[in-house]
């Protein structure tokens, strides 16, 4: 270990793991960024304690990548301690950025969530009813656990946070870019999202009619033939392009698969559901409140489908505890 | 009945004028009733009606011109679709249906101005004050 190499940390919270493998996705590269940093935390790839980082300077780390939602008292924790030891913090994917998958928790109840998990689902086996505590005592020693938070929180809602880096996960061309930028010290405006300044459809090549076919209603990409060549929306098939930041190289849609948001909203959009909304009303078909509705029923989950991976970073941000009374 | 407060889009050509004659015409509505004039209800992003409830109103009302009235021709039916792609989404997060509300109302239509705001401000006032998690870090130990 150098001393003058810079130092990295990489770090995560609320998340699938599939971030790590984002990094991991460098293959050669990332030889290439190991030479040039000093790994001082990952948790995943290498075997460093909490007390290694504890025992760094203020602001010993160059830049700390930390994926994954906040929900649990150790995710704070390590979010906290990584702000004060790291120069940069870079908010890496969705979940980090928008509160991603996890933050779709933030529909339901903690009570619910653990009553699934724990009691409901058909694999569990629980006669005990034994649900998560902080703290138990088993045959005399005290055992500990993290706490588990009501509402999913996104990175910058916990900390200060400089870069961030969207997508689930970020493309291995985007991690370079924002490596280089950051080891050659082009940086950005801080609070910067690293991607494109537009919106997916402008760089999607799929055929598009100036005036939008209207549908009476919209299919999943499954309950049709889809034509690889056809806008998605134009076949009635919800795609989230018109408000999603560009920038990932369309690798869904070259796999005839719609955007679904990963990259999050475009500068200046205050509520990328809400931007969704308008854009994907826009192609139904009616004029009457009846047709409408009819059309509108054929998105089963919306809150699911526009805010995928951004509930928490949502105006609304969290369901309230009632029920819904319909 | 709690005091609410009700944030009102009002549509320049047909709405407002008939917000104009409730009140020439002396029809009361409650002070909670807070109008805002726009173009069009075509006009009303639903992020103005995300940020109206971040924002502490308790419910949200479109007024617009009748559907086949719309001074820009369209305008109105655009705000029906979005309003109706919204309102399931709504839901999801725990707002009930009666706090938004998406109606049409002319500018002759005084009368109707009022028996439409005070319909939706006392629904609206009967569930009370709305009560939105804030996304500020609550650290929980439970």
């Amino acid at each position: 270990m150098s001393d003058n190499k810079p130092k990295v940390a990489f770090y995560w919270c609320a998340s699938c793991g599939g971030c790590e493998e984002a990094v991991v996705d460098l293959n050669e590269g990332l030889l290439d960024v190991a030479a040039a940093v000093d790994i001082v935390l990952w948790p995943v790839a290498l075997d460093f304690k909490y007390s290694d980082v504890e025992a760094l300077r203020d602001g010993d780390i160059a830049v700390a990548f930390v994926n994954g939602a906040i929900r649990t008292d150790e995710q704070a924790h390590i979010a906290r301690l990584l702000r004060r030891k790291a120069g940069l913090i870079v908010a890496f994917g969705s979940c980090a950025h928008t509160g991603g998958i996890p933050g779709l928790a933030n529909l339901t109840t903690k009570e619910k969530i653990f009553e699934t998990s724990y009691l409901k689902s058909p694999t569990v086996d629980n006669p005990e009813k034994t649900i998560p505590v902080t703290k138990t005592t088993v045959d005399g020693v005290d055992a500990t656990l993290p706490g588990f938070w009501t509402q999913v929180h996104t990175l910058d809602q916990l900390i200060d946070v400089d870069y961030y880096l969207p997508g689930c996960p970020p493309m291995p061309n985007s991690i370079v870019d924002a490596v280089t930028a950051i080891l050659e010290g082009k940086l950005p405006p801080k609070g910067a999202v690293i991607g494109s300044k537009k919106a997916l459809c402008d760089t999607c090549t799929r055929t598009k009619p100036v005036k939008p076919t209207l549908h009476e209603r919209f299919y999943l990409p499954h309950e049709i033939d889809v034509d690889p060549e056809v806008c998605f929306l134009e076949q009635g098939v919800i795609c989230c392009g018109p408000a999603t930041r560009g920038g990932c190289g369309e690798k869904c849609i070259q796999g005839n698969m719609p955007c679904t948001g990963c990259y999050g909203t475009l500068d200046g959009v205050t509520d990328q559901g809400a931007k969704l909304v308008s854009a994907i009303a826009a192609y139904i078909d009616g004029d009457s409140a009846i047709e409408v509705k009819k059309a509108v029923a054929t998105i089963l989950d919306p809150a699911g489908t526009f805010y995928r991976y951004g509930v928490p970073a949502s105006q609304l941000f969290k369901k309230e505890a009632m029920e819904v009374t319909k | 009945m709690a005091e609410v407060k009700l944030l009102t889009f009002v549509c320049n050509w047909c709405s407002y004028g008939g917000a104009d004659q409730a009140g020439g015409l002396k029809i009361e509505y409650p002070s909670g009733v807070r109008l805002v004039k726009v173009m069009c209800s075509g006009r009303v992003d639903p992020q103005l009606i995300l940020q109206g409830f971040r924002k502490g109103a308790d419910g949200v009302l479109v007024l617009g011109c009748h559907p086949g009235d719309c001074h820009y021709k369209s305008g109105n039916y655009s705000a029906q679709k979005r309003m109706l792609l919204l309102e399931p989404l709504l839901a999801q997060f725990g707002i009930e249906s009666d706090r938004f509300q998406l109606n049409w109302v002319s500018a002759g239509e005084g009368e109707r101005f009022g028996k439409v705001v005070n319909e939706m401000y006392n629904k609206v006032a009967a569930l009370g004050p709305l009560k939105l998690t804030d996304s500020a870090v609550k650290e929980e130990t439970a």
